[in-house]
Order: C-alpha cells, then sequence, then structure tokens
C-alpha cells in the first residue's frame, strides 16, 4: 500500500515540472510534437527507474554519516563522505546513461532507434539529479521504494511532456497574441495545468 | 630576448581573451558580454536555459537572491576554469570533465552556504545541488567558454549569471510582495489596505504562478522587441 | 603529447580526480565544524524558544547550559536510560526503530523558578515531515509553549506553522481534559473556541488542514509516550487509558 501510496504522490502530487519544474528545458524544448516528446518521456521513465535504485544504494552503503561502519567495521562509524553525494550522482548518472546507450544500441536496435537521440540529452536534465536528490532527502527506507519513487517521477515528467506536446500541436491552430506566441504560452499553459495538478494534493491512499 | 619576451607577453593576451586587438578592461565587447544576457539574449527568456531549478525558489526574494549570487559564482568559476583547460582537456571526455568541475564547484558553494547561511540553505535544500544541471552552466561552458579567452569567458558568465538573476528577482519581487505583501521579510503593503479589504493573494505563493509570471515576463519583453517573436 | 591519446586521456582524468577530490575533502572538513555548530545550536534555540527566552545563535550555548537544568532520555516505560545522551538523540532515525528500542529524550528547564518539561515532537505534515519542540508547565498539562518547523510545507500556507501567530495559539492551552484524561491539542479548522484555553483546540491556518492535522497527531502521539514518566515524576494525577 505505502508504495502504491508512493508511486501516485510521485507521479501527480510531486510532479517533477509541475511542482518543482524540474526538467524545464528539455521540457520546453522537445514538446513541439508528441512522437519526439514520447520518445522523451520513455528515456526518462528510464534512465530514473535505474539511477535512483542505484544511488539509493551509494547513499546508504557509502555517503551516509556511518554507512560504511554497516560493511567495513564499527572504526569507519564516524565517516560522512555525503559532500560527495553530488558529485558521485551526477557521474552515476552520466555513465549510466552512456551505458544505457551502448546495451540499448547493442540489444534493442528498434528501442535505439527510437530513444536514441534523447539519451545524451538526459545526462543534464534536472529531473534525473533532482530525482536522486530527493531520494537523498526522502530517507527511503529500501530499495525498492526509491525504485518505485524513481519510476514514478519518471512516469510523472512523461505524464507532463505528453499532455503538453499535445497542446502545442492544437494551439498552432490558435491565434495566439505576437509576442506570447512559442514560449510565452507554453510557459502559461504549464501554469494553468499546475493549477490542475494542485487539486491531487493531500490525496492518501 | 626583449624579442621573445614580446611574444611571451603576446600569447599570455591572447590566452586570456583570444582576440588580438588591445581594448580596455571593459572595452565596447567586453561590454556586451555583460549586457546582452540581460535583455535581448537573457539566457532564461530567450536562450530557454536554466529554467529548471530556478522557478522554485522564487516565492520570496532572499532566498531568490542568494541562489542567483550562488550560481554566478559557480559560472564565473567554471567559466573561468575551463576556459584555463581548453587546450589540455581530451575531446572525448569533455562532458564529463565540465560536469566533474561544475559538481566540485557546487559542492564547495553549498557546504559555504551550510557553513556560513545555514538558514537560506535549509530553505534552498535541494535547489542548490541542482544548479549542477542547471542548463545555463552547461550550455556557456561548451558554447562560450570552450573558445574563448579566460577574461572573456569569466565576462560572459558573469552576463549570463545575471541575466538569470533579473528574471529571478523580477519573479520573485512580484511573488513575495502580491503574495505575501512583503519583501525580504518585511511588512511592505500597510496595515491600512487590508483595512481596506485589499487581501494577500495566496495563489501567488503556490508554484503555477512562477510559471505564470515568466509567461507574462516573456509576453512583456517580446512586446518591446519584436525580434524576438517566434513563428507558431 | 596527442590529446586524443588513450593515455592522455586517462592521465589527464585522473590528475583531474586527485585535486578534484582534495580540494573537496579540504573544503568539506575545514566548514564542518561550523555546519555542526549551526545545527546544534538552532536545535538550542528552537529548545529555549518554547519557555520564552528568544536568543540569538551565538548566545544559544550559554543561555542553553544556564536554563536548561536536566536533560534525560527515557525508554518506553517512563525510565531514564543512562546509555544515551539525550541531546544527540535523532528523532527521525529512533522513530524507524522497534517501539521497544526508542529513546524519548526530554529536556528540564528551569526559568525563574519555574520548572518545565520540553518534549521534541516530529511527525508529517502535508509534503514531507515536520517537527517541533513543546513545553509543559509543572502541572505536564499546561503548555508553556511551543514551536514547530517543517521540510517542504506550502509556502504561505501549511508552512506558516513557523510563524509566530500560529504558535502562540498553543500557549497556555491544556492537554488534557478536566478529568486528567490524556487529550492533546487539536488544531480545527473553523474553531469557535476564541479565547478558550481549556478545551484542548486551537484554531487552524486557512488552506492547511492536512498541515494542522500533522500537527495534532505529531502532539498527541509524542506526549503520549512521556505519560508514564509524567505520572511518576510529579504529583499530578495523570490518569491513563
Amino acid at each position: 500500500m505505502d508504495l502504491i501510496n508512493l508511486a501516485v504522490r510521485s507521479i501527480f502530487i510531486e510532479n517533477m515540472v509541475f511542482a518543482y519544474f524540474l526538467g524545464m528545458c528539455s521540457y520546453l524544448a522537445v514538446s513541439k510534437s508528441v512522437k519526439t516528446a514520447v520518445g522523451l518521456g520513455a528515456a526518462v521513465v528510464f534512465v530514473l527507474g535505474i539511477t535512483v535504485p542505484i544511488n539509493w544504494l551509494l547513499d546508504t552503503y557509502l555517503l551516509k554519516p556511518g554507512a560504511l561502519a554497516q560493511w567495513m567495521g564499527p572504526e569507519y562509524a564516524d565517516i560522512d563522505l555525503s559532500f560527495l553525494s553530488f558529485i558521485m550522482f551526477i557521474a552515476v548518472i552520466a555513465s549510466m546513461v552512456q551505458l544505457v546507450e551502448m546495451v540499448v544500441e547493442r540489444f534493442a536496435p528498434a528501442l535505439y532507434g527510437a530513444l536514441g537521440i534523447f539519451l545524451p540529452l538526459i545526462a543534464v536534465n534536472c529531473a534525473i539529479l533532482g530525482g536522486s536528490l530527493f531520494m537523498q532527502q526522502k530517507d527511503f527506507s529500501n530499495i525498492g521504494e526509491s525504485a518505485v519513487y524513481g519510476i514514478g517521477s519518471g512516469f510523472g515528467f512523461f505524464l507532463a511532456i505528453l499532455a503538453i506536446a499535445a497542446i502545442r500541436e492544437k494551439i498552432s491552430y490558435s491565434n495566439v497574441p505576437a509576442p506570447l506566441r512559442g514560449l510565452g504560452i507554453t510557459f502559461i499553459i504549464t501554469g494553468l495545468m499546475a493549477l490542475g495538478f494542485m487539486s491531487f494534493m493531500g490525496i492518501e491512499i | 630576448m626583449a624579442h621573445n619576451k614580446e611574444t611571451k607577453k603576446q600569447e599570455l593576451i591572447l590566452f586570456l581573451s583570444d582576440t588580438d586587438e588591445r581594448e580596455g578592461l571593459l572595452g565596447k565587447k567586453n561590454r556586451k558580454l555583460l549586457t546582452d544576457p540581460l535583455t535581448d539574449n537573457n539566457p532564461i527568456t530567450v536562450q530557454v536555459l536554466g529554467i529548471c531549478s530556478a522557478l522554485a525558489i522564487t516565492v520570496q526574494l532572499k532566498p531568490a537572491i542568494v541562489m542567483s549570487i550562488a550560481v554566478m559564482a559557480v559560472m564565473a568559476f567554471s567559466n573561468m576554469i575551463i576556459s584555463a583547460l581548453r587546450n589540455l582537456i581530451p575531446s572525448r571526455i569533455r562532458i564529463i570533465v565540465q560536469l566533474v568541475v561544475v559538481a566540485a564547484l557546487v559542492i564547495i558553494v553549498d557546504q559555504i552556504l551550510r557553513a556560513y547561511a545555514y538558514d537560506v540553505s535549509k530553505e534552498l535544500s535541494v535547489f542548490v545541488g541542482l544548479i549542477i544541471t542547471n542548463c545555463i552552466v552547461m550550455g556557456r561552458l561548451e558554447a562560450f567558454a570552450l573558445g574563448h579567452g579566460v577574461y572573456k569567458s569569466f565576462l560572459d558568465g558573469i552576463g549570463n549569471a545575471a541575466g538569470y538573476a533579473f528574471i529571478l528577482i523580477l519573479v520573485a519581487f512580484f511573488r513575495e510582495l502580491l503574495g505575501a505583501g512583503k519583501l525580504l521579510g518585511y511588512q511592505i503593503i500597510p496595515d491600512s489596505f487590508y483595512e481596506f479589504g485589499y487581501t494577500n493573494n495566496g495563489l501567488m505563493l503556490l508554484s503555477p504562478m512562477a510559471l505564470i509570471t515568466v509567461g507574462l515576463i516573456i509576453w512583456v519583453q517580446r512586446s518591446r522587441s519584436r525580434s524576438l517573436i517566434e513563428q507558431n | 603529447m596527442d590529446r586524443n591519446s588513450n593515455s592522455y586521456t586517462f592521465l589527464f582524468a585522473i590528475i583531474m580526480v586527485a585535486v578534484v577530490a582534495s580540494a573537496l575533502a579540504f573544503a568539506a572538513t575545514n566548514l564542518q565544524p561550523a555546519q555542526a555548530k549551526n545545527v546544534k545550536e538552532e536545535k538550542m534555540q528552537n529548545i529555549l524558544a518554547t519557555v520564552g527566552i528568544e536568543t540569538t545563535r551565538d548566545s544559544a550555548q550559554i543561555l542553553f547550559d544556564k536554563y536548561i537544568i536536566d536533560q534525560v532520555a527515557l525508554d518506553d516505560q517512563g525510565k531514564e536510560r543512562t546509555d544515551v545522551d539525550a541531546f544527540t538523540v535523532d528523532l527521525k532515525k529512533e522513530l524507524k526503530r522497534p517501539v521497544m528500542d526508542q529513546a524519548y529524550p526530554l529536556y528540564v528547564a528551569e526559568v525563574s523558578g519555574e520548572k518545565y518539561y520540553i518534549v521534541p515532537l516530529r511527525g508529517k505534515g502535508l509534503w514531507d515531515a515536520i517537527w517541533g519542540y513543546v513545553a509543559l508547565k509543572d502541572d505536564v498539562n499546561t503548555i508553556k509553549g511551543a514551536v514547530f518547523d517543517h521540510k517542504g510545507e506550502t509556502p504561505g500556507l501549511g508552512a506558516e506553522i513557523t510563524q509566530g501567530w500560529f504558535k502562540k495559539r498553543f500557549d497556555d492551552e491544556k492537554i488534557m481534559d478536566e478529568q486528567g484524561n490524556f487529550i492533546g491539542v487539536s488544531v480545527v479548522k473553523g474553531y469557535q473556541g476564541g479565547d478558550n484555553k481549556d478545551d484542548n483546540a486551537v484554531d487552524a491556518i486557512a488552506g492547511s488542514t492536512i498541515t494542522g492535522n500533522g500537527v495534532t497527531d505529531m502532539i498527541s502521539e509524542r506526549l503520549q509516550r512521556y505519560l508514564p514518566y509524567f505520572k511518576e515524576k510529579t504529583n499530578v494525577k495523570v490518569a491513563m487509558q
């Protein structure tokens, strides 16, 4: 039940885009057509689902104050490596993205055709690093929770970018005031969508 | 010998500013590097970079200002470091090197904030860490610092960070003023207004309004400089 | 040397990692004491604030030593534990442990001859954790003062629990009913009681029902753990459910 609750929270309530504005750059850049939006969204789900649990392991067994003591003996209990977490997380993300790209290219060329160009873009997507940083803050108690959180946040992003891409495809037929066209109206629509998503606030399952 | 010295000096100038022409520290070109990003080449509203970490901390003016200073420090130093190393970095691991330099600078900024500005660092929480993936930083490293001299890159970093800060502070200004009637935590809207039935607009404090505020800023900006208008 | 050769790339990577790692380790170790001091002094400030002593961070340590006369960690039977230092107990970690093993920190303050019991709180708000401290007067029934803090409540709504005007509503509230049964203090939406201090309830912040419920739950959940101790330690009649 907790896991479902966590998934619902991460997809709808604490939506990466609407609640925390993470991944905005690629959200704005790649949302001109539904097709590319789906590609990027799927890649984000994929990478978040992998990196958040890996970073959870790193955080729990290496970086947290006293983490080393769990497997290296009590004399390491005072070591606190948490200041390294940013650099470790980003290194894991960058190398995982590389790795995923290579594996997908080798074993699933069709998927690579769909995701390929988006994967390198993701290494510097704030939503990915944000997922790991929020994971660290939320202090999950096991790897399952962190995986659910990662995948859930990814789906949140997927949902957001898919919705805005669909709206932007339609809005090109509308007579938007010239200075608002493109970026301006996208911001305002995103704001309105975020208002809508606020109605999920406080839902507990 | 004298000749040798002269070429050395020339090389140094080239390394630092990448042009032969001598111009003052803040000559016309250099000044442009500083001022352009504030308006017509603003990183947020024109280049569409670095929106990610920016908006969540614009509820109040103070965290927005601290965030701006942090971004400015990171950008100026990372631009300088990458530009200084630009002839040494192996091109294959270029992106990783940039990430490591930026991440290291961000960690230092975060640690300093935690030690000397504890309260603000609590408010900023994970958003300091997210400077690493702030697209402005990486974007300027790729687009500018790798190809220009140290001093110019420094100015470019400061300029772009200032453009980012400008939008951040503008948004925070309106959100705190209209949402809480305060600026920097001080009551600005007098009590007499409230007696006449004025109320704070609580909606301004919620995240959607940050997006809408930026949308409106873009509207105003593009109405003034028509060349920025997009086609669809 | 060829900039694209493998050996150059490796060499560059190794030097870079070494330089960056030492720079970071240097910065972290040098700033660590200042950071730890901030955390500790903020905790002291919060504890002192519940008994009405407002301090700056610099004087927190001195005033804490002056007014806090005792710090104890209790077990779930209300007995004092000697194996734990109360001040270092981290409720966040403590609450994840089995109830039997948990330590309940309690601070005893004496201000101008009056004795107060200060209980740390921790619970869940709308978004994330909320926590705080509540000080009880010598009758272990009347609240002297409370402070709250939060990790990520909505600014302007739930986040207002940190504000003075909200905390003030808890002053002089009772945590028990007239028969001495433990009730806690409820944060009630649309509260009609005005200045009534005996109804175990205070007015909520508009638009933050869930954060308010979190405060309610946190107070009743945490305080009832201390009832065995209060019952034994004080001469006040405390009915146990």
